[in-house]
């Protein structure tokens, strides 16, 4: 496989591609829909919040390696955190998918594979989609941007 | 008798290799790999004689058409009313004054439902496309459909892909008033019985628009013989520039319709009080043309000529057969449609490895496919399936090439397990 690949596909994507964590519908949840009209892939992401803290966050839908591993890692990376951070995180991780990312995946942890999209830029939009449609869940608490 | 070699009984096969080397961007290497160029039915690449027509136009005879009384003007028009004579005989129409210059396909359509659908449809009557047809084919007609408070009927297909002719026959009725469909499926590849569907289409008093985006260029069509009222192209599809597109339409209908655009040029005279349009096609071409892609159009048109559409289309298909018959061996992978007449267009699914996947992997292997919804998410509802991978073929497509893409295919696989 070529490097690029390699690094787009690394073994923690297609893990999590292959065994998506917290892929289910939770209830009494707010959701945010993400839908890349180009590809056709949709994502709902749900999102349970109490005293300003994640307690659970979940996905479902269809799409590609990089948006389902994308949505699994984040699930995994807001749950139990408070809200305002878990969208600094958001933020963070779209810097690191930017062009202008070189560094921003330093102490990301797993988020950091998701770097190698950079080399990528069509797939940019399926990497963000999960964290989109986590912005939209929050903002319908009225919280977040 | 003469004992000397008989002649051949049936024309040569097309010789892709030398076809290929017509084709400046075939050349290329793609991510240090030979491209492998199986994106067809979204462009298709251009060969010299089409970009040397284009750069010819631009350095000898750019003006603008239909007014100047100098001689580049002269120059100018004469390629642009030769342009439509090439393709008036290229579709056989009766007469050129049938072939519109559009941007596309999509511009097409949406002249024929403006100009032809709303002063034809009032409520209850129906305008019927079939459910493999590209959006360009659906939302004109939802739209004008809405407009005018009348239904948008829908064909159903096998699972095959195939057109249910029984269906359509109980689908028409006295309130049809426009049937509209692909002539050759964009998704799938399907092949369909257009001479079938213009007999019945008739029988119930409507007209027919044919989308002939995939098909023209690829195949031999004859309109006189498929019996449409309107046939409609994109150059781009067809080995000609982008921006450039033909609308077919029979003389009496195309006489009957109002403007689609207003503007110069399709106008004879005009006064505050009131003003006088242009007989067809000026009627329907308002503003300055787009002059040179005409003419490359025609350059086009000339090229795949000189191949032959009939061993084009013979070329195409093989490839078609050959790649389906070798993705049907490999393990985990679908064919997605299996029509009994079928273009050199093939979709297909691989089993746990989304299409948007298998298109970045092959492409880093320089193979270009499309994956996604193809501008058919009604078809692909009906499929059950969000997404597809897609090849598709040209004339200057090899054997060697479907073997890339499956072992392209093969890739994938061990990447995704």
């Amino acid at each position: 496989m070529n490097a690029d690949l390699a690094a787009l596909y690394q073994s923690v994507i297609l893990d999590h591609n292959r065994r998506p964590r917290n892929f289910r519908a939770l209830d009494h949840a707010t959701r945010g829909e993400g839908h890349n009209p180009l590809c056709g892939d949709r994502l709902t992401v749900f999102v349970r919040i109490a005293n300003g803290v994640v307690e659970e966050a979940a996905f479902q839908g269809f799409g590609c390696a990089i948006a389902t591993a994308s949505a699994s890692m984040m699930t995994e990376s807001v749950t139990r955190r408070a809200v305002a951070d878990a969208c600094a995180l958001a933020a963070r991780v779209e810097a690191l998918l930017s062009a202008e990312g070189d560094g921003a995946g330093d102490d990301l942890g797993s988020l950091a594979a998701l770097a190698g999209v950079r080399q990528f830029p069509l797939r940019v939009t399926c990497a963000t989609l999960p964290w989109h449609a986590f912005a939209i869940a929050c903002r319908g608490l009225g919280i977040g941007d | 008798m003469s004992s000397g070699p008989r002649p051949p009984l049936a024309a040569p096969e097309l010789d892709p290799a030398a076809v290929r080397r017509d084709f400046p961007a075939l050349q290329q290497p793609v991510h240090g790999r030979p491209l492998v160029y199986l994106d067809n039915a979204a462009t298709t690449q251009k060969p010299a004689a089409v970009i040397d027509r284009l750069a010819r136009y631009y350095r000898e005879e750019n003006a603008n058409v239909h007014r100047g009384v100098h001689a580049l003007s002269d120059r100018a028009t004469e390629s642009y009313e030769h342009a439509r004579q090439v393709v008036g005989r290229f579709l056989n129409a009766r007469d050129a004054r049938e072939i519109v210059f559009v941007r596309g396909a999509t511009e097409a359509i949406n002249l024929v439902a403006c100009a032809y659908g709303r002063p034809q449809l009032g409520p209850a009557d129906h305008v019927v496309v079939s459910a493999m047809e590209h959006h360009s084919n659906i939302v004109p007609w939802q739209a004008v459909c809405a407009e005018r408070g009348a239904r948008l009927a829908v064909i159903p297909i096998s699972d095959a892909g195939e057109i249910d002719l029984d269906a359509f026959a109980t689908l028409l009725t006295d309130r049809t008033r426009i049937v509209s469909v692909t002539h050759v499926s964009n998704a799938l590849g399907t092949i369909n019985p257009i001479a079938e569907i213009v007999r019945l289409a008739r029988r119930a008093g409507s007209a027919v628009l044919v989308d002939g985006a995939q098909a023209a260029a690829h195949m031999p069509v004859d309109v006189q013989d498929l019996g449409c009222d309107f046939y409609v192209c994109s150059g781009h599809k067809m080995l000609g520039p982008t921006g450039i597109g033909v609308l077919y339409g029979r003389l009496p209908l195309l006489e009957a319709m109002p403007p689609y655009q207003h503007g110069g040029d399709m106008i004879t005279s005009v006064r505050f009080e009131g003003t006088d349009y242009q007989r067809p096609p000026h009627r329907f071409e308002a503003g300055t043309p787009h002059i040179a892609g005409a003419i490359g159009l025609a350059a086009a048109i000339d090229y795949v000529s000189s191949l032959g559409l009939d061993r084009i289309a013979g070329h195409e298909r093989a490839l078609a057969d050959c790649a389906t018959e070798a993705l049907t061996r490999l393990p985990g992978v679908r064919v997605v449609g299996r029509p009994a007449k079928r273009a050199g267009i093939v979709s297909f699914v691989m089993d746990g490895v989304h299409p948007h996947d298998l298109g970045t992997v092959l492409d880093r292997e320089g193979v270009a496919i499309r994956a996604g919804h193809h501008c058919c998410q009604p078809l692909m509802d009906r499929l059950g399936l969000p997404a597809t991978a897609r090849a598709s073929f040209a004339c200057y497509n090899t054997l060697a090439e479907v073997d890339a893409l499956i072992a392209a295919l093969c890739t994938a696989r061990e990447v995704f397990g």
